[in-house]
C-alpha cells in the first residue's frame, strides 16, 4: 500500500491522522499505532511521512505499476527552511536533493486585521487589500464599461 | 461503529462561512476580514486547511502572474491566452478581473516567505513560460493556511459540508450550510449571511486509468471530491460549461507534471519512432475546429488530440526526451524538484522502474478526465462579474456571486474563468471575499432565516447512510456484498465504469454521442436512487457517502450539458460522434443549466460569450 506505518517505531500519537487530506491514516485499535485504511486514496502526497515525529511512515509505490525495491525517503525541518529527498532506485542508484521551503520565520505573517483598516468608501472600489500598491503598478487597470 | 446520529448538534454563527480552506478559500478568508474587521468569519474544511485540497504537497510553480511592473504581460494580453485556449469560450470580464490582481497576491505570497526562485541575471522572478514562475514550494500550502487562519474567528476543520441552507421566506437566497464533524460525529449548523464556496473541482467522476491501489494517484487530489459543484447545483444556481471537463497528457501512471519539462527545460515529445508528431495534425485539426487551430501557444485539447490520435494509430507510446535536456546539475535539480514539490509519486514510479531523466525517456499520456475549473478548462457557476468592466448582462450587483443571492464562490467553483490556477484562484477567493462583505453591510437587519424543517430533513439525510449499513449489515454474515446497500466504494466504481463508457471516458478514446449519453443518463438516474441505499459503517464513510453525493450530481450535470452541446467544441477532451465538427455559428455560447431539486429535472440554456477584449 501507498503508505505504510513502521511498527517498532510508531507511538500512536495521531500526528499524522490529524494532517492527512484523505482521512486515511486511523489509529488500529488492537496495536494502537496508525496504519493506511484505504491505500486506493491515498495520493502519495507525503504530509503524514512529513509530519511524523518517529520517521515511522514510509511509501511503498502503487503496486499496480511501481516495481518493488526503491525508497523515496523525506525530512522536512521547519526550524531550518529546508527538506531533503533521499532517492534510492530498483537497481540501487541513490540521488539526494535539499530545497528550501520558507524565507520568513514560521507564524510571521502579518494578520490582515494588523493593517489601518481601510475607509468605508472603498469598499465600493474595485482594489482590493494592499492595492495598488502591492500591484507595483501605478493603477488598477481597467476596461471600459460595457453595454 | 454504526451507531446513528452518534454527535451532538451545534449551531455555528457566522456573518460570512467559507466552504473549504483551499486556494480560493484562503484567500476569501483574508479579504474578508481585511475589509470587515467587524464581521464574524469563519471557515469549515473538511481536511485540515494545513494540508488540504490541489496543493497539499505543494506546488513548483505560481501558474498564473503577469509581472506587470516588468512590462512582462498586461491583463489583456492574458485574456487572450485563455481565449485561444478555450477555444475562444470564456468569460473574459472574469479572466481579466484576475489577471488584474493577481501580481498582488503573488508579492504579497513572496513577502509572506513563499520562495519565489528569481533570476541571477535579471533579479525578475525566473520565468517557467510566460505566465508561470518558479517557486520552491513544498510549503506553499502551509503558508496560505498561516495567513487564513490569522484572518478568521474559527477554523472548523474536519467539517464535512454536505448541503447548503437557503432562506425560509426566499429560496433563492443563502442561509447558511450543514455538514458533520468526521471525528465526533457532530451534525454542524451554519448560520451565515453570505457563503462562499472554495471546496474544489472532482477526480473520480470517470474511471482512472489505474486499477488497484493506483487509483489513489489521479491527476487531480483524490480528495476533489466534486463538492463545488454538489453544493451549488441543488441550491439551483445556473452552472456553465459542466462539460468542458479537462484530459491532461502527463508522465505515465505517476501524472508528473510536463509544464516545466516543455516551458522550461525545452524537452521535446515524440512518438515511439523519434517523430515530432504535433506539427504533422495541424491541417487535420483545422478542418475540425477552423481558425481556433492555429491559436498560439496550440491549446491543451489539440495537443492531447495529436498524441491520442498517435496513440491509436499504434506509435505509441508516447516520450518525453528528459535525457535530452539534463545536461547540468542545475537542470537535473530543476527536473526532480518539480516532481518533489508537487507529484511526489512521479519520483517514486521512476525509482522503482529505473528511470533516471538524465538518461532514459519517459512515457507520456492522457489522463482520466477530471472536472474542475480552475486550469486549461472552466466548468462551474454563473457569476456576477466586476462592476467596472463586465457587460451589463454579466453583473447583478456583487462580483463573484452566483445566481443565489448571498452564495458567493472563489477557484474551481466559478465557472468560465481558465487558467487561474492556484494564483489566480486565491486571488478570486480575495475578490469574492470583498464583495461578500459589501453584501453583509449592505443586508443591515434583514439578516435570513433558517428554515427548521429543512435543517431537520437534512439531518436525518446526513446521517441516513450509519443506519441503512447497520439494519443491513445485519442481514449477512460478513464481508461486502449485501442485498440492501451500496457501500461508498461501490457506488464510486459504478459511477466510474459508466461515465468512462457512455460519457466519454479514456477506454473509448473520450468519444460519446446522442444514443450513449441518453443510455447513460438512465444509468445515473437509476444510480441516483440507489444513492439513497448507500451503507456507511463509520463517519469516514460517511465522508465517502456525501462526497459520493457530490460527485454523482456532478457527473449528472457533465451528461447533460455534454448531451445538450450538439458540437464537438474540444477535440482531445471529448468527441462528440454525432457532432464531430465545431460549430461556432450554434455553439459560440455557454451552456447553462438549473437544477431542480424537488423534481430532479434539469433546465438547459444558452448564455452569450460577449468578447470585450479585441
Ligand atoms: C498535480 C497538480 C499540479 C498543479 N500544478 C499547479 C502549478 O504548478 N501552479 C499553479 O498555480 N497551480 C497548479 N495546480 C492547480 C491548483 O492547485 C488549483 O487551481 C487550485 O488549488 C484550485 O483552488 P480551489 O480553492 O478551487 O481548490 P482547492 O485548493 O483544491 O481547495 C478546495 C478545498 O475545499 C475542501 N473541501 C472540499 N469539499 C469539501 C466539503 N464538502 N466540505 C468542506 N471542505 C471541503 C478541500 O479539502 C480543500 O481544502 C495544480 C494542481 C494539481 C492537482
Ligand atoms: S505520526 Fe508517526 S508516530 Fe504518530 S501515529 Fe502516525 S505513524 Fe505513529
Ligand atoms: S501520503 Fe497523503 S494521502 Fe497518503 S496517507 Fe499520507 S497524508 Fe494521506
Amino acid at each position: 500500500m501507498p503508505t505504510y506505518t513502521d511498527m517498532t517505531r510508531c507511538d500512536g500519537c495521531g500526528e499524522c491522522v490529524d494532517i492527512c487530506p484523505s482521512d486515511i491514516m486511523h489509529i488500529d485499535r488492537v496495536y494502537r499505532r496508525s496504519y493506511n485504511i484505504e491505500p486506493n486514496f491515498c495520493w502519495e502526497c507525503y504530509s503524514c511521512v512529513k509530519a511524523c515525529p518517529q520517521h515511522a511512515i514510509d511509501v511503498r509505490g502503487y503496486a499496480d505499476f511501481a516495481p518493488l525495491g526503491h525508497k523515496v525517503r523525506v525530512l522536512r525541518e521547519e526550524a531550518r527552511g529546508v527538506i531533503s529527498w533521499k532517492i534510492r532506485f530498483r537497481d540501487g542508484r541513490l540521488k539526494a536533493f535539499t530545497f528550501p521551503i520558507r524565507t520568513t520565520p514560521w507564524g510571521s505573517i502579518r494578520a490582515p486585521a494588523d493593517y489601518a483598516a481601510p475607509d468605508a468608501g472603498a469598499l465600493r472600489s474595485p482594489l482590493l487589500a494592499h492595492e495598488p500598491e502591492a500591484l507595483k503598478v501605478e493603477a488598477l487597470p481597467a476596461l471600459r464599461p460595457q453595454g | 461503529m454504526g451507531l446513528f446520529r452518534p454527535g451532538k448538534t451545534r449551531y455555528v454563527d457566522a456573518d460570512i462561512l467559507v466552504v473549504g480552506g483551499g486556494f480560493g478559500g484562503c484567500g476569501a478568508a483574508y479579504e474578508a476580514r481585511y475589509w470587515g474587521r467587524d464581521l464574524r468569519i469563519v471557515l469549515a474544511e473538511k481536511a485540515n486547511i494545513e494540508r488540504s485540497g490541489a496543493v497539499a504537497q505543494g506546488l513548483s510553480a505560481i501558474n498564473c502572474y503577469m509581472g506587470m511592473h516588468w512590462g512582462e504581460n498586461r491583463p489583456e494580453d492574458f485574456v487572450r491566452y485563455a481565449r485561444g485556449d478555450l477555444l475562444g469560450l470564456v468569460r473574459e470580464d472574469l479572466v481579466y478581473d484576475i489577471a488584474r490582481h493577481v501580481d498582488a497576491t503573488v508579492h504579497k505570497f513572496e513577502e509572506w516567505g513563499l520562495p519565489i526562485i528569481q533570476d541571477p541575471k535579471t533579479g525578475r522572478y525566473q520565468r517557467e513560460g510566460r505566465w508561470q514562475v518558479l517557486i520552491h514550494g513544498e510549503s506553499y500550502k502551509p503558508i496560505i493556511a498561516e495567513a487564513a487562519r490569522k484572518s478568521v474567528d474559527a477554523v472548523h476543520n474536519r467539517i464535512m459540508v454536505t448541503h447548503l441552507l437557503t432562506d425560509r421566506a426566499r429560496p433563492d437566497r443563502i442561509a447558511g450550510a450543514v455538514g458533520f464533524s468526521v471525528r465526533d460525529g457532530s451534525f454542524y449548523v451554519f448560520r451565515a449571511k453570505a457563503v462562499i464556496v472554495g471546496a474544489g473541482g472532482a477526480s473520480h467522476i470517470y474511471r482512472p486509468r489505474a486499477i488497484g491501489e493506483g487509483t489513489g494517484r489521479t491527476w487531480y487530489a483524490p480528495w476533489s471530491s466534486a463538492s463545488a459543484y454538489g453544493l451549488l447545483i441543488p441550491t439551483g444556481a445556473k452552472m456553465i460549461q459542466m462539460e468542458n471537463r479537462i484530459v491532461l497528457a502527463r508522465f505515465k501512471d505517476g501524472y508528473g507534471p510536463v509544464g516545466a519539462w516543455f516551458l522550461l527545460l525545452k524537452s521535446q515529445a515524440t512518438n515511439a519512432y523519434g517523430e515530432n508528431y504535433e506539427a504533422a495534425w495541424l491541417d487535420e485539426l483545422r478542418a475540425r475546429v477552423g481558425k481556433y487551430a492555429d491559436a498560439q501557444p496550440m491549446p491543451t485539447c489539440l495537443r492531447n488530440h495529436a498524441m491520442l490520435e498517435e496513440m491509436k494509430a499504434g506509435r505509441g507510446p508516447i516520450y518525453m526526451h528528459t535525457q535530452e535536456v539534463l545536461d547540468s546539475k542545475e537542470k537535473e535539480e530543476i527536473g526532480w524538484e518539480d516532481f518533489l514539490d508537487m507529484t511526489v509519486g512521479q519520483a517514486v514510479v521512476w525509482a522503482s522502474q529505473n528511470i533516471d531523466p538524465k538518461e532514459t525517456p519517459s512515457e507520456l499520456i492522457t489522463s482520466e478526465p477530471y472536472v474542475m475549473g480552475s486550469h486549461a478548462t472552466c466548468s462551474g457557476a454563473w457569476a456576477s462579474g466586476p462592476e467596472d468592466c463586465a457587460p451589463a448582462d454579466y453583473q447583478w450587483g456583487y462580483n463573484r456571486m452566483t445566481t443565489v443571492a448571498g452564495l458567493f464562490g472563489a477557484g474551481d467553483t466559478i465557472g468560465g474563468s481558465a487558467h487561474k490556477f492556484s494564483s489566480g484562484s486565491f486571488t478570486e477567493g480575495r475578490i469574492a471575499g470583498k464583495a461578500a462583505v459589501k453584501y453583509v453591510k449592505d443586508l443591515k437587519g434583514e439578516a435570513p432565516q433558517l428554515d427548521e424543517a429543512q435543517v431537520k430533513r437534512l439531518e436525518a439525510a446526513v446521517f441516513r447512510p450509519l443506519e441503512t449499513y447497520r439494519l443491513g449489515r445485519n442481514a449477512i454474515v460478513a464481508g461486502t456484498v449485501a442485498p440492501d446497500y451500496l457501500t461508498p466504494l461501490q457506488g464510486l466504481q459504478r459511477l466510474e465504469k459508466l461515465m468512462d463508457e457512455y460519457v466519454g471516458g479514456y477506454s473509448v478514446f473520450y468519444v460519446t454521442s446522442e444514443p450513449l449519453l441518453k443510455r447513460g443518463l438512465e444509468l445515473i438516474g437509476m444510480l441516483k436512487e440507489d444513492m439513497e441505499r448507500v451503507g456507511a459503517e463509520d463517519l469516514h464513510q460517511l465522508q465517502r457517502a456525501w462526497e459520493l453525493q457530490h460527485r454523482v450530481l456532478t457527473a449528472e450535470a457533465v451528461a447533460r450539458h455534454t448531451l445538450y452541446r450538439q458540437e464537438t467544441r474540444w477535440p482531445g477532451y471529448y468527441y462528440r460522434a454525432d457532432h464531430p465538427r465545431l460549430d461556432d455559428a450554434a455553439w459560440h455560447v455557454f451552456t447553462v443549466s438549473e437544477y431542480d431539486a424537488r423534481t430532479g429535472d434539469w433546465r438547459m440554456g444558452k448564455l452569450p460569450v460577449h468578447h470585450i477584449v479585441e
